[in-house]
């Protein structure tokens, strides 16, 4: 960042002169010291994958969970400030539920995601406010529409994604996206991939312990977004650990 | 306020608590309020008629009919009233439709609320029906009721589980629940078979709940013959389709 | 068809429906249920039927209407159901928060002055329920709280209340208050013969008023603790 501090980033309700708001990016900054969270939607579902720190061997297992659900079909993973997060979780759970209250219908992902990205814009505008520091993604399926997937910035801008990767890793994870051809892809092809980009992408020197998460909402779950169940989950980490290997061989291999 | 309010420079009603010309039409014979007041429910619109309800061996079953009756005209033939609230819950209503879709509403959005929470804890029948109770309670404490009965059935950490809750918030919890003219027709029957055989099977108790509602069709005006019923057993919740009366009306051309 | 009222607009019969029959809401019900308490020296014993009822429809035949506050403070309702489930529910997380912020559990004496207050904050909307709280108060001795649904609170060793109420007191006021009598010794009442009165009486009940029966749930409150005891009345 060239020009820190001289004056312009106390308030996000100012501009620098070059025509940026500082405490913008640095809510960006708080994101990018956080675990890898990616998103993968394929041709019949989306995945969610996180790489959760675990900063203490103290912590239960399961923990600090980084990807939740908003309503049925509606999944959310976060990646930033946990506390901050879960705010932005409840804000779009209240959206959800006031949308069906409404209409009696679940809330379109786009609708959603137009909600929270405007919420979270708003806290970019004031300066008694600071802005949220972190990057949420949203995901649903649905039957006639087929699968959506909407990655937000602490700015409140957003985007749709067929793949995405946010905190530490994000621009490893995006070039290993790169390579899949994710419209053609199953959820379940997709569930191993991301495992393997979670594990491939974590550093092991800097952060020693991670947990997997893994969620998917796709036609398998009828819509529905859901942790992955324990057999899938399991054969994906194992997966994701015979690559690595593979990967470790083929490098003493080189050398 | 209503626009249904009469003011002084209004011209006289076409005929007795008839519509007053250029006015919006009223039913007959229905009051219409001048107070500025709030106006609360003071009476069920489409209403539906008794549940029969009641635990056996491993289980709770419930049922009720499909109709919205308008006052005394049979006006609505697909009301589905017995619901599935999650794998170990059902409930039965009877009263205002309207009220009961409201209250279902609240209750379908709690139920997404718990499952977002992902604490692998499911909602049990003791707790949905407490929290009923505050709910009716608290609208008739506002003078603003639900107008409902509600019976809850379900498994509490295994056991058969039954109660209810009226308008007002009264609950209790038995074997053998009726709401409606069940109180009168159905109940005493299933109170006398379970006298005689307190622990039923899922046949008997089925059965039990059949004959109850082909007498409650043969005597309560405001039934209908095609009905749903909803058993919860350790296997989980089946609410069985339409389920039809087994009417036999030979023997009427022979009574005079 | 217009045929001419005494009024002058004109009446068409085709068009008085009998419309759907309005009912008055009435927030109360009366459930019916009686609730019979006497106190002795070192106990105290409070019986209450468990007949739930509304008119001539008896809603269950084993609801208890005994609620334990404490290990000594027991309290017995009726009148309106759903303002009994509300007011006991209230009550037992005050007797909760009591004990969480003193760090001891409430007397007796003091559930009883809290139950009165609670009633009469409802003054303009009162809970419609006959409440008797039995308790050994701080020295042991066994009390009894009778309240109207306001509030009032009166101390006494024996009380009726619920729907036999009116019925069963003058009973009471003769076989243990040993009203209007010569000669006799006001010794004080034995936990046996307080128990056989109390069955006698709701026995009496049973027969005479429809609100009352099915069975009766006694709760003998000593130093040791709630005792439970049950005992069958006719159930017609």
């Amino acid at each position: 960042m060239s020009s820190i501090g001289t004056g312009y980033d106390l308030s996000a309700s100012q501009f620098s002169p070059d025509g940026r708001v500082f405490q913008v990016e640095y809510a960006v900054k708080a994101v990018e010291n956080s675990g890898t969270v990616i998103g993968l939607k394929g041709k019949d579902g989306v995945v969610f994958a996180v790489e959760k720190l675990v900063t203490s061997k103290l912590y239960e297992a399961g923990a600090n969970r980084r990807v939740f659900t908003i309503d049925k079909h509606v999944g959310m993973a976060v990646c930033g400030l946990i506390a901050d997060a879960r705010q932005i979780v409840d804000v779009a759970r209240r959206e959800a539920a006031n949308y069906r209250s409404q209409y009696g219908v679940s809330i379109p992902l786009k609708y959603l995601n137009d909600r929270v990205s405007m919420y979270m814009h708003a806290y970019t505008l004031y300066s008694a406010v600071r802005p949220y520091g972190c990057s949420v993604i949203l995901s649903s399926y649905d039957l006639t529409d087929g699968p959506s997937m909407y990655l937000i910035d602490p700015s409140g801008v957003s985007y749709g994604y067929h793949g995405c990767a946010v905190g530490k890793a994000k621009q490893s994870a995006k070039t290993e996206i790169e390579k899949l051809k994710l419209t053609n892809m199953s959820t379940r092809d997709l569930v191993k991939e991301a495992a393997k980009i979670i594990y491939l992408v974590h550093d092991e020197l800097k952060d020693k312990n991670f947990e997997l998460e893994l969620s998917w909402v796709c036609e398998e779950t009828q819509g529905r977004h859901e942790r992955v169940p324990d057999n899938v989950f399991v054969e994906a980490e194992k997966c994701a650990k015979q690559a690595m290997e593979a990967d470790s061989d083929s490098d003493t291999e080189d050398m | 306020m209503s626009f249904s309010n009469i003011d002084a420079f209004a011209a006289p009603p076409l005929w007795r608590n008839g519509p007053s010309p250029g006015a919006f039409y009223n039913f007959p014979n229905m009051q219409s309020k001048t107070s500025g007041f709030v106006e609360h429910s003071q009476s069920p619109v489409t209403t539906a008629t008794s549940i029969v309800a009641l635990t056996f061996k491993n289980g709770v079953i419930i049922a009720g009919d499909l109709l919205g009756s308008y006052g005394s005209l049979a006006r609505f033939r697909n009301c589905p009233r017995i619901l599935k609230i999650n794998d170990n819950i059902i409930l039965g209503a009877g009263g205002d439709y309207g009220d009961y879709q409201y209250v279902k509403d609240l209750i379908e959005q709690k139920i997404i609320d718990e499952e977002c929470l992902d604490d692998g804890f499911n909602l049990k029948p003791k707790s949905l029906q407490c929290w009923l109770t505050r709910i009716m309670y608290n609208r008739r404490s506002r003078f603003d009721p639900f107008w409902n009965n509600f019976v809850v059935g379900g498994l509490q950490d295994g056991v058969p589980y039954l109660a209810t809750v009226d308008k007002l918030g009264t609950a209790y919890e038995d074997k053998a629940i009726c709401t409606g003219y069940g109180t009168h027709l159905a109940l005493p029957i299933i109170r006398d078979t379970l006298q005689k055989n307190p622990n039923l099977s899922e046949e008997e108790a089925r059965a039990l709940v059949v004959k109850c509602m082909e007498v409650l069709f043969y005597r309560d005006a405001h039934s209908y013959p095609k009905y749903q019923i909803g058993v919860v057993t350790e296997a989980g919740v089946k609410i069985e389709g339409l389920v039809d009366v087994n009417q036999k009306w030979d023997l009427a051309h022979m009574i005079h | 068809m217009a045929m001419v009222s005494s009024e002058s607009t004109p009446y068409f019969p085709d068009y008085g429906t009998t419309a759907p029959r309005t009912h008055h809401f009435r927030p109360y019900a009366e459930n019916g249920g009686s609730v019979v308490a006497i106190a002795g020296n070192d106990f105290v014993v409070i019986g209450a039927d468990t007949r739930l009822s509304a008119g001539f429809s008896i809603y269950t035949r084993e609801q208890t209407k005994l609620f334990p506050l404490s290990k000594t403070t027991v309290l017995g309702c009726s009148g309106c159901w759903c303002d009994t489930l509300t007011l006991t529910r209230i009550l037992s997380a005050r007797m909760q928060m009591y004990e969480q912020e003193h760090n001891k559990i409430m007397s007796t004496p003091a559930a009883a002055q809290m139950l009165s207050t609670m009633l009469y904050y409802k003054r303009f909307f009162p809970y419609y329920i006959a409440n008797i709280l039995v308790g050994l108060d701080t020295d042991g001795k066994g009390c009894v709280f009778s309240y109207d649904p306001i509030g009032h609170c009166e101390k006494s060793t024996y009380r009726a209340g619920g729907s036999a109420g009116a019925l069963l007191q003058p009973l009471l006021d003769n076989q243990i208050g040993l009203k209007n009598m010569l000669n006799v010794k006001d010794d004080p009442i034995s936990l046996e013969r307080a128990l056989a009165i109390l069955k006698d009486v709701f026995i009496s009940a049973a027969e005479r008023d429809i609100f009352t029966g099915d069975s009766i749930d006694i709760n003998i409150i000593t130093k040791d603790g709630v005792k439970k005891d049950s005992f069958e009345l006719r159930k017609d």
